[in-house]
């Protein structure tokens, strides 16, 4: 059953304010903050950051306050720009990438929470566990039956064309945490970024265990607790639409009953 | 690293809503309105072949300014239901998932359920000579 509210343990308090010394156009980063080892709940804590010596990227400020302001704000980050997924996080309210949202596209302050509705291990740092294994679940690999060619698997242009919109899925979970079906039913529900994942696989023209994966779809949960609500499209920092995939899964099961 | 306490990370509490998710949970809630309201419509068609006395009675219940803000009510969400039906319908076929083309189909369901509750009632006080 769905729970609205937050437990007891995760209801979150006002924290501290920090300012930079000396700045005069400064900006307001509210930042969720939890700490593993103090009994306390989470707080959001106001780092009023120096915006003549930030860079433009609201990973760049966080990385700003950690360096200047306070050196035990923990979140996850790597290649800041937007290929590795590490730094995915809720940014004034919509799921996102820190190192390719800018500053200035907020009017005033930025909220920074972690992903929706996950178990949180410190700070802005999610537990994406049964996020990963959902994803290990789907055999996310090519499975064939057919002997091994002496080359390479051939392809069609044709065929090769319809793993765009799908191959560049960096699997970072902003769309997964951003569907409130996945919110309610993480634990049955494979989510949108999994699926998405699953469609790469069914339409690979190369794949040939269509059926097999179809067949571990069929089933109340996993595929359809979509209710197509778009936040997932909505909040894609790749400008992918796991909606359309699963849609396109969706049909496929209609299919192939005949 | 402890495990046992963690929190969970905020969700309804901090996210933005758009027209797409508003749609979406409108046609779970008018769903259960409509409901409610099949309800109360057979509870009318009872009271209707039950006799003529009884019948006035839960007129009058309908007649009454209550009355008329449950049907009101109703109407709305049977023109919301309907709206957000349709759209469902296209997007169970594979369209409508384009982001721009997704909101403008949400934000017209307001606009046909408000219209569209709005013209029954205003066609409805008409016939009744109220208007």
């Amino acid at each position: 059953m769905a729970e609205f509210s937050l437990p007891k343990n995760s209801k979150v308090g006002k924290g501290k304010t920090v300012a930079a010394e000396g700045a005069t156009n400064t900006r307001d980063f509210h930042v969720y903050r939890w700490n593993p080892d103090d009994g306390e709940n989470p707080r959001m804590d106001t780092f009023k950051v120096d915006m003549d010596t930030c860079g433009p990227m609201v990973l760049d400020a966080l990385i700003k306050i950690k360096n200047e302001m306070d050196s035990t704000v923990t979140f996850r980050r790597s290649c800041r720009e937007g290929v590795c997924g590490s730094c995915a996080m809720n940014i004034n309210g919509k799921n996102g990438l820190a190192c390719t949202t800018a500053i200035e596209d907020a009017k005033g302050a930025v909220a920074i929470t972690p992903l929706p509705h996950q178990q949180v291990i410190k700070d802005l740092v999610p537990d994406l566990t049964n996020f990963y294994a959902q994803y290990a679940s789907i055999k996310p690999w090519m499975q064939t039956q057919s002997p091994t060619p002496e080359k390479e698997r051939l392809q069609s242009h044709e065929d090769r064309e319809k793993l765009d919109g799908l191959y560049e899925c960096i699997l970072c979970a902003c769309c997964s945490t951003s569907c409130p079906s996945y919110w309610w039913n993480d634990d049955k529900y494979l989510g949108p970024a999994i699926l998405l994942q699953s469609y790469r696989w069914l339409i690979d023209s190369r794949d040939e265990a269509t059926g097999e994966r179809l067949d571990d779809l069929e089933d109340p949960f996993r595929l359809y607790r979509c209710h197509t609500i778009m936040n997932c499209a909505n909040a894609c920092p790749k400008g992918l639409n796991p909606a359309k995939a699963i849609a396109e899964i969706k049909k496929m099961m209609v299919e192939r009953q005949g | 690293m402890s495990k046992g306490n963690r929190p969970l990370s905020p969700h309804l509490q901090v996210y933005r809503w758009g027209a797409h998710m508003a749609v979406s949970i409108l046609h779970r809630a008018t769903g259960s309105a409509l409901a409610v309201g099949a309800v109360l419509l057979t509870w009318w068609l009872v009271a209707l072949a039950t006799g003529h006395e009884y019948f006035a009675t839960v007129q009058g219940y309908a007649d009454s300014l209550i009355g008329q803000l449950v049907l009101f009510g109703i109407t709305f969400a049977l023109m919301q239901h309907l709206a957000s039906g349709v759209r469902h319908l296209f997007m169970d076929m594979g369209r409508l998932y384009d982001l721009k083309v997704n909101t403008l189909s949400a934000q017209l369901t307001f606009v046909f359920s408000i219209l569209a509750t709005i013209g029954v009632w205003y066609a409805g006080y008409k016939v009744m000579g109220v208007l």
